[in-house]
């Protein structure tokens, strides 16, 4: 068994050995759902018209890995409005085999004052084995870890981290470039809000990636080159000779608060056209951890064109949380 | 008549220190002299003997919330009074925002009445800058004066106004009062919860600039110089404050200042759960918490190295004129909360000279100048007649063993609320006596370590 943390609370504590681990697993349980999928197409296809074909569960699917967590409960719980990682992370705990619980902001009684503490104490009192915990405050699952017996996985919490979009971005791009050692990667756009940079950022740098961000300063924290990257000042310095960039979402808020002008302004400099895209080599990709606004962080040809790799990210994504919850509740996947 | 005989004896504002006999006679002090209380004296009046300790005036804090009228859960003018005289303090000055605010003469007389009644700390009430604390139109400070009010302030809530500010500073001066800020600009603060920088960045907490300080240190400098005002900057965390204070000075402006014992001992790496990179904590084996400590959240923040060092050199050079505490109680579900939402502040009475100690001890700030800033300093700069052993000032006296070292645990703070950034750490130099007129209100239990013998 891997040395693995029961909590999942950040990349940036996590050990090079720590992160491959979990990159192997993800790539292992990606493998084995495509497979499945492709079966399942080809049963559809092979069977259709046919009644009463067998549902597929045949073999050459690989295992069935719903043994994993079969029993265990986990539960997700949302202080901010989220689909994809929710449903993500949902999907991958029942391919596992887990009951899954769901609370959202609002549905539940966080909205009767319940303190943050005295909510998860009853969520781990009903028998929870994983809490997956998604905070708007920057630290919300640290404290969470602290007062439950559950494991903690981290599903973003405000500017800080969101360590599962750290990691299925490495997988994704890991599949597609090889080996990350020595390769360039550039994150763009809104790096002062966003969570997914600084995951990518620890988790990028720790696997021996040159990791450049740039953005408009006014969307630049003050210090952001001592977690491992260098700031770059416009997006060509950017893109030039880079393996692959990331583009980060731009949010309205941000006009409002007086960080950028307006998204057209923003796109002006900052946006990846497929005139920017040819400052990179041939092979080089495109991510974003979605929502994508057309235009703004990516134009339509550039997020429809093969480089891109958005959904990509999604499917890995799946795999990713499947390797987590397995890693964080000790279960062997063999 | 007590002799408090054969202590080091520091009172900055005589220029002394030394080995002194310290004569109390009723609620004054009758003389500060070399020789020791002679047999027939010895016969007649209380000894103490003070042999290897410090014999102080009782420190006077500048800064402190005492929530009561309105928090009497967090804190009231009693417990407070309670943790300041074991902490050496014997004056505070009780910050306004209370609930009611302090922007009335009966507010201000029911603070008074309170604090007398308690019989610890003497409690002077500090009057609002601004009717509510609201930042709109002035309180009534002729009566605030005349209540007993020895300052104006609207701490916690700065006067975003210049033309308000103007107007305050104009009228204050006509009674003759002080206004104390608290330097913050909120639309460069908003939305921050500690200082910006490299640790609030990888900790993805958003930051509140040292600028956001330094921009309403320098326009209310303007303004004192244009109204001719006594301006007193609160807590001063920011090394941009420290310069902007030094260069009024220089030009005359009437500008005085204090900084907090967190402020001289902590940097935003506490906020990260790594205190001890400052010498004065390495010293107190301040031991490593979990990152997003809430009780390093206050405003204004730790701030970086280089601010904790300005602020340290002001403190020895006399540019800050205060060591005052902020000593700002909370409940436990105003801190045990997510760091965003974790209310700002600390309690700091009890911890203040223990702190100041470790300063010293860490070789940043000599003895005597760090007695100067938590007894004459502050007193002068609010003109409170206390803070000195002269013979006729009121008997505020306090024995430290310097050498006695504690353990900071919240069950031992007399404060009602336990919110400290300290707790875990060990202080060494203990109050040991604390007189206030002559009465001795508290006293660490002797038999402890056997510091006193009387």
């Amino acid at each position: 068994m891997i040395d693995f943390p029961r909590n999942l609370l950040d990349l940036e504590t996590l050990t090079r050995a720590q992160i491959e681990a979990a990159l192997n697993l993800s790539a292992s349980f990606k493998r084995e759902r495509a497979q499945a999928r492709q079966l399942r197409q080809s049963e559809q296809a092979g069977s259709s018209g046919k009644a009463g074909a067998s549902q597929g569960t045949g073999t050459g699917t690989g295992p069935d890995r719903r043994g994993l967590l079969s029993g265990r409960t986990v539960v997700s719980l949302f202080f901010e409005p989220s689909t994809r990682t929710r449903s993500s992370f949902e999907v991958a705990a029942r391919a596992l085999g887990a009951d899954v619980l769901s609370f959202q902001k609002d549905s539940s009684s966080f909205s009767k004052g319940e303190t943050l503490e005295d909510t998860v104490r009853n969520l781990d009192a009903i028998g929870a084995d994983a809490l997956v915990v998604r905070h708007p405050s920057a630290g919300a699952p640290r404290l969470v870890a602290r007062a439950v017996r559950a494991c903690v996985i981290n599903a973003g919490d405000g500017a800080h981290e969101h360590p599962t979009q750290g990691l299925l971005d490495a997988l994704t791009l890991r599949e597609r470039l090889g080996p990350l050692e020595g390769k360039t990667v550039a994150i763009v756009g809104d790096i002062a809000n966003s969570r997914v940079a600084r995951s990518n950022i620890h988790c990028l740098s720790r696997l021996g990636v040159n990791v450049r961000v740039g953005g408009p300063s006014t969307l630049i924290p003050v210090g952001i080159e001592k977690l491992g990257c260098t700031v770059v000042k416009s997006l060509r310095e950017a893109l030039e000779g880079a393996d692959a960039v990331m583009a980060l979402r731009i949010q309205q808020e941000r006009i409002s608060d007086a960080r950028i002008p307006g998204t057209r302004d923003y796109a002006r400099t900052w946006g990846i056209n497929a005139r920017s895209l040819a400052l990179m080599p041939q092979s080089a990709v495109v991510l974003h951890p979605g929502p994508v606004n057309r235009g703004v962080e990516l134009s339509s040809d550039v997020l429809e064109s093969p480089r891109s790799l958005v959904m990509d990210q999604v499917d890995s994504g799946v795999a990713v949380r499947m390797a987590v919850l397995a890693l964080c509740l000790r279960a062997e996947a063999t | 008549m007590i002799f408090l005989a054969g202590g080091r004896v520091i009172d900055p504002a005589s220029r002394l220190d030394g080995v002194r006999t310290v004569i109390l006679d009723g609620a004054g002090i009758r003389e500060v002299r070399e020789a020791a209380p002679s047999a027939g004296e010895r016969a007649a009046h209380e000894i103490v003997d003070c042999t290897g300790m410090l014999v102080l005036p009782g420190l006077v804090d500048l800064h402190v919330h005492l929530r009561e009228p309105g928090e009497e859960g967090k804190e009231t003018i009693a417990s407070g009074a309670r943790a300041a005289v074991a902490g050496g303090v014997t004056t505070i000055v009780a910050m306004p925002n209370t609930k009611p605010v302090c922007d009335s003469a009966s507010v201000a007389r029911f603070v008074q009445a309170r604090g007398r009644e308690a019989g610890f700390a003497k409690v002077l009430p500090a009057g609002a800058i601004t009717r509510g604390s609201l930042g709109e139109s002035l309180a009534d400070h002729a009566e605030l004066k005349d209540a007993g009010c020895v300052v104006l302030t609207d701490d916690g809530r700065p006067v975003m106004s210049a033309g308000v500010m103007r107007r305050a500073l104009e009228y204050a001066r006509d009674l003759d009062l002080c206004v104390m800020v608290h330097a913050e600009d909120l639309t460069l603060s908003a939305g921050g919860s500690m200082n910006e920088g490299p640790v609030a960045t990888r900790l993805g907490l958003s930051g509140v600039p040292a600028a956001a300080e330094v921009v309403m240190v320098q326009r209310d400098i303007l303004l004192a110089e244009l109204t001719g005002a006594h301006l007193h900057v609160a807590h001063v965390s920011a090394a941009g404050s420290v310069r902007a204070i030094r260069e009024a000075r220089a030009r005359g402006v009437h500008v005085t200042a204090e900084a907090t014992p967190h402020h001289f001992t902590l940097t935003d790496e506490a906020v990260a759960g790594q205190p001890a990179s400052v010498p004065a904590a390495a010293l107190s084996e301040a031991p490593a918490c979990e990152p997003y400590e809430t009780h390093a959240k206050m405003t204004p923040p730790l701030r970086a190295e280089a601010d904790r060092q300005a602020i340290v050199g002001a403190l020895a050079d006399g540019i800050i004129d205060a060591i005052a505490t902020d000593h700002a109680p909370h409940g436990p579900l105003d801190k045990q909360v997510d760091f965003a939402s974790a209310a700002n502040g600390i309690v700091g009475l009890e911890t203040s000279l223990g702190l100041t100690l470790a300063l010293v001890r860490a070789g940043e700030l000599p003895l005597y100048r760090a007695v100067e800033r938590m007894t004459i300093g502050p007193a002068r700069a609010l003109g409170l007649g206390c803070g000195t052993l002269a013979p006729g000032a009121p008997a505020d006296v306090i024995v430290v063993d310097p050498e006695r070292t504690w353990r900071v645990e919240a069950q031992a703070l007399h404060s009602k609320s336990k919110n400290s950034p300290f707790l875990g750490w060990t202080l060494r130099g203990k109050v040991l006596r604390t007189y206030v007129d002559g009465r001795l209100v508290h006293h660490e239990n002797p038999a402890q370590k056997g510091g006193v013998k009387s």
